[in-house]
């Protein structure tokens, strides 16, 4: 009886652990609550089958199990049972995989009125480029880095000479455009990490990766490491502004440009 | 080696092979070390694994310890918690439950469940076991060297697992534990070999492959992976290998450390990536395949009723098996690869769970109408379906594609692992040990430490992992040394580390008294007889236990039946082992 | 990865193929037997160590499939400068054919039972094989002293790796030659060492093989193929 008890208890208390837990995700601040909205439909349809099953194995153990004289019915296969029991789970497997991929199908395709904005990670340090007044990132590389260029940005290319850059501080977004993130690494795998934008990227030395977000609420959040990078992943933290259009435009033109930055360090630029 | 000439019509002959073809040992030293006898070399990998997988529990404790009270335990510092991290998943992962599934309950099982009197290349099975321990004994040795074992989690993720921020990357420890894989997997083929043509050309007269019990199903399927999917991580531990010793540039790009440029240029950390999950998700199931095929056993002797649907239980290992390969990049939809990837991986990964399920509604459709014993095993096996049910539906939410952006190296995912590729499995060595236990010593283990183990073992797991899940939907990542402030740490969820904690220790301290019985019980357990289970496979049936090296005695048996003869309407007993014939005079009828 | 792929394709048409011989969809709970009854023989009638080698050498077939696939990928990406073949490669290949097909000789005169033939063959068969490595390693030589070094460029370092694993493969295969050929030299008689010269004639058809995708590879034949399969394809 035990453990029937015990199983049955499992199962319930698993339940209202779910709907009493304190812990549930952030509040979100950008546009993916469709990832938000999958999971609830995810946790719907496993969590039936869970309780399903465990109350039936406790059934199970509370009706059949051993008495004296008891004996085993023999039934080595039910094919209808079976195909019926695969039919339902199919139906459910399509009805978390469908909406899952209609809402992949979104994230990876880049709305074309986004605007860029380069993350670059290295241990254990953020920093972050913006266009500058062409709109354009130049190119860079990670061959090109030193010590006065510490993001690799091509000198060569004159997209990149009004580029904003702002190493080890914060990064602003305004609310309500789409920002295309921009992800580069320059030693080792990292991966820039909100909470509360849901979406997130691994950054691969000698490639670029990214992702997009709409933020959609005003505040600070903090930007966190999600791909070990060494002893220093946890203190690889970072924080991202969202805006209003005009707190964002301040805070914009306070930033140095890579001319202005270059200036202050004294190399000669060679731009064409 | 077993080769008989004969044609398809022979009738039976009355002792097939002699044991004259096995090589006795002759002295203590080939009896117990140096031995070619499956069972000893099962002994021998199971005590080696389960003892270095002693040592990947107290890391575990370590690691919780420092999650729980961070700062408290100096000695705890960023270096070591890696190193721990690295050592406690790597060790547990390969060194313990690959060892023990194939190389232990494998080389157990195989032969004996099979009717042959060893496996086919006794040799080549005995170097197997030392070079799995020379593997081991490479592997501890990281903790003794300068620098320490790599602290490059056990993904072993190029660039930073040979670069100077990662606790063991310019040191020794990296590559110890490439070379510890490299020596691994050599000595995994060796048995490999052993235990898939043992299965081909070992098997008694008249067993089918049909008439398999289907933990030589589990087994056998889950060994045809490894040979097939280690060879991956082989090449991706060479290749790290000339990375870090040779200066070549395989998976290193260009790259400035900590303000230096690297001699390094051109080379792709997503082809380490791709070539460790082309691996490491077949391993998934090279564990869970085997721990599926026995936990069937355990659930239909102790239920005394056939497997529900044997034939779908069969064909789902081997559709399981053959699927987990084209599966792996779902451990990398954030890794950066092209991202149209998503939609394939994530199709083929939630089309597995279908043949999965099944097998779920099998083993619980087994135990309808059944007549259950609520031995330890049959405990255990209820244990596996509650934290494999739990472990394999949040496997749905990573598998699929958008749901696993959010998830994916958080909490979230550290505690579903730890439920379907932990809990679960570790549910079904222990059902399994009490369950052969009798037949490898003669001797029962105790009733009462079994009871208090099992659930200390299952409550203690399910409720260090199932609230885990929230930490992760919370947002905290994985492999933090401290979280320390943060949005995704708030006082309440500190609580719960201290709470998870708590029940780690406990939960360690169980498997104490477990060691403890299994020691005892060797000389004070109740003496076993040869079929306490009253089971109906071959291993039981040996003419004396423990069975002695040829397993069979003078003739081998002959098999009658399939596996599951259990309750069959008009038999004597509930149980008729397959190698007891039907009367002459009866022609089954019973079955619809 | 898809030449993996494509390997553990065909190696799954074979376990198919193998299957569909085991009666899988057989209800086994119908089919209990008398004593009297007649049993099928459930092992294959090829020798067991001959499946074991193939088993063996589906394994190896994997592994440098992977390599291969390795090959592929990181081909695909920047700064690749294909290096430029030694032209002893093609004696060394000559080598290793003429190696498979005196052990290919060697096999049919033990069938044939022709013990002179036999030792010959084995002999000739071992030395080409020596000859193969000698010149594998002359051909590394003339490499490195023309400043192909192994951690220069990712070409080089993908030629000496996978020539190096072929390499120790075919030395591996040398060690158990050696003893054949030792132990028929000491007079064997073919009837007892024909399984033995079978398996060894098995792994070095396997291991020519291996070697002339591998120098296909190099040689950038294959790479045309891909392209070819592409265009088709597209």
């Amino acid at each position: 009886m035990a453990v029937v008890f015990i199983l049955a208890f499992v199962a319930v208390a698993s339940v209202l652990f779910h709907l009493l837990s304190p812990w549930w995700w952030t509040p979100i601040a950008s546009n993916w609550q469709y990832i938000d909205n999958t999971i609830i439909i995810t946790f719907w349809i496993t969590g039936f089958v869970f309780v399903a099953v465990v109350l039936f194995v406790a059934y199970c153990v509370l009706r059949f199990r051993h008495k004296p004289g008891n004996r085993a019915h023999y039934e080595p296969e039910n094919r209808k049972l079976e195909f019926w029991l695969a039919t339902v789970t199919t139906i459910g497997v399509v009805a978390m995989l469908a909406p899952g991929l209609f809402v992949w199908d979104r994230f990876v395709n880049v709305p074309s009125d986004a605007t860029e904005v380069e993350v670059v990670g290295q241990q254990w340090l953020w920093s972050f480029r913006l266009p500058g007044a062409n709109g354009k990132l130049g190119t860079s590389e990670t061959s090109d880095v030193t010590a006065e260029n510490p993001l690799g940005v091509n000198k060569n290319d004159s997209a990149g000479l009004d580029d904003i850059i702002i190493q080890g501080g914060e990064l602003h977004l305004p609310i309500g455009k789409p920002v295309k993130m921009v992800l580069r690494s320059i030693d080792v795998l990292h991966d820039f990490y909100v909470p509360e934008f849901r979406a997130k990227m691994d950054m691969v030395p000698g490639m670029v990766t990214y992702f997009w977000i709409t933020p959609t609420r005003t505040g600070t959040f903090e930007v966190l490491c999600a791909e070990l990078c060494g002893v220093g992943h946890p203190q690889m933290r970072g924080t991202v502004v969202v805006d209003n259009e005009a707190d964002y435009q301040t805070w914009l033109q306070q930033q140095q440009t890579f001319t202005q930055m270059m200036a202050a360090s004294g190399e000669p630029q060679t731009a064409q | 080696m077993v080769n008989i000439p004969s044609s398809i019509n022979d009738p039976i002959p009355a002792a097939e092979v002699e044991d004259v073809e096995l090589y006795h040992p002759h002295s203590w030293w080939t009896t117990y070390v140096f031995s070619q006898d499956a069972k000893v070399i099962a002994i021998q990998y199971s005590l080696t694994a389960i003892s270095i997988g002693l040592v990947a529990l107290v890391l575990s404790w370590l690691m919780r310890l420092q999650l729980a009270f961070p700062g408290v335990f100096t000695f705890i510092d960023a270096d070591r918690y890696y190193q721990f991290i690295t050592m406690h998943g790597m060790i547990m992962v390969i060194y313990l439950l690959t060892a023990l599934f194939l190389g232990g309950f494998g080389n157990y099982l195989i032969p004996l469940m099979l009717g042959a009197r060893d496996m086919v290349f006794p040799y080549a099975n005995m170097l197997s076991y030392w070079i799995y321990l020379l593997a081991v004994l490479v592997l501890v040795a990281g903790f003794f060297v300068p620098g320490g074992p790599t602290g490059a989690g056990w993904t072993l993720y190029p660039p930073q697992a040979v670069l100077s921020g990662t606790p063991g990357g310019q040191d020794w420890g990296i590559i110890l534990m490439l070379s510890s894989l490299i020596l691994f997997i050599i000595g995994f083929t060796m048995g490999g070999l052993n235990y898939v043509v043992t299965v081909l050309q070992g098997r008694a007269r008249g067993m089918t492959l049909m008439r398999m019990p289907l933990t030589i199903w589990g087994i056998f399927t889950a060994t045809v992976m490894a040979l097939l999917a280690f060879p991956a991580l082989f090449v991706a531990s060479v290749m790290m290998l000339f990375d870090r010793v040779l200066g070549t540039s395989f998976f290193m790009p260009a790259i400035v450390e900590m303000g230096t440029q690297l001699q390094h240029g051109g080379g792709s950390p997503i082809l380490f990536q791709h070539l460790f999950w082309f691996f490491g998700h077949p391993e998934v199931y090279i564990v869970a395949l085997p721990a599926f095929g026995i936990v069937s056993d355990l659930i239909s002797v102790h239920a005394r009723k056939n497997i529900f649907g044997y034939r779908m239980m069969v064909w789902a290992i081997v559709i399981i098996g053959a699927l987990s390969f084209v599966v792996w990049a779902h451990h990398m939809y954030v890794s950066g690869m092209n991202p149209n990837f998503g939609f394939f991986f994530a199709t083929t990964t939630l089309i597995i769970a279908v043949p999965t399920a099944i097998k779920v509604y099998n083993w619980v459709l087994t135990l309808w109408r059944g007549d259950i014993h609520l031995t330890i095993p049959m405990l255990f096996a209820l244990g596996f379906i509650v934290t494999f049910v739990n472990g394999g539906l949040t496997g749905l939410f990573l598998g699929n594609v958008v749901v696993d952006v959010p998830l994916s190296d958080t909490m979230f995912v550290v505690a579903h692992f730890h439920m379907v590729m932990g809990v679960a499995p570790i549910m079904v060595i222990f059902g399994a040990i009490y369950h052969w236990y009798p037949k490898i010593t003669g001797r029962m283990l105790n009733e009462t430490m079994g009871r208090i183990h099992f659930w200390v073992t299952f409550l203690g797991a399910y409720l260090i992992f199932f609230p885990m899940h929230y930490l992760g939907l919370l947002g905290a990542p994985r492999r933090y040394y401290e979280l320390g402030e943060s949005v995704v740490n708030p006082p309440s969820a500190h609580d719960l580390n201290i709470f998870i904690t708590m029940m780690a220790l406990t939960v360690g301290a169980a498997q104490v008294l477990f060691l403890f019985n299994a020691a005892w019980s060797l000389r004070h357990g109740k003496d076993a007889g040869g079929n306490p289970w009253r089971a109906t496979t071959l291993e039981w049936q040996t003419p004396t236990t423990p069975p002695p090296h040829g397993n069979f005695g003078k003739e081998l048996p002959v098999v009658y039946r399939w596996a599951y003869d259990y309750s069959v309407p008009g038999a004597p007993e509930d149980f008729i082992p397959q190698n007891e014939p039907d009367p002459e005079n009866r022609s089954r009828e019973h079955a619809s | 990865m898809s030449a993996i792929l494509i390997f553990l394709a065909g190696l799954a048409s074979i376990i198919i193929w193998w299957m569909a011989q085991q009666r899988l969809t057989s209800k086994p709970w119908l089919e209990s037997a008398r004593a009297s009854d007649i049993f099928p023989v459930t092992r294959s009638q090829i020798p067991t160590v001959k499946i074991g080698l193939g088993v063996f050498l589906a394994v190896v077939g994997a592994l440098f499939t992977l390599f291969i696939s390795a090959y592929f990928m990181r081909m695909g990406l920047q700064d690749w400068w294909a290096i430029p073949l030694p032209g002893v490669l093609w004696v060394n290949t000559a080598a290793l054919v003429v190696s498979s097909i005196a052990l290919e000789m060697a096999k049919s005169s033990a069938q044939q039972n022709d013990a002179n033939a036999m030792k010959i063959a084995l002999l000739a068969s071992f030395v080409t094989a020596i000859g193969f490595l000698a010149g594998q390693l002359f051909a590394w030589h003339e490499l490195v002293s023309e400043g192909y070094v192994l951690a220069d460029n990712p070409a080089n370092s993908f030629f000496y790796l996978i020539t190096g694993m072929h390499g120790l493969h075919i030395l591996g295969g040398l060690l158990v030659l050696s003893r054949t050929t030792f132990n028929v030299w000491q007079g064997e008689p073919p009837k007892e060492a024909r399984l033995s010269i079978e398996l060894c004639a098995m792994y070095w058809h396997f291991m020519l093989i291996v070697w002339l995708v591998i120098f296909a590879l190099f040689a950038g034949w294959a790479n045309d193929f891909v392209d070819i399969c592409r265009q088709l394809l597209t």
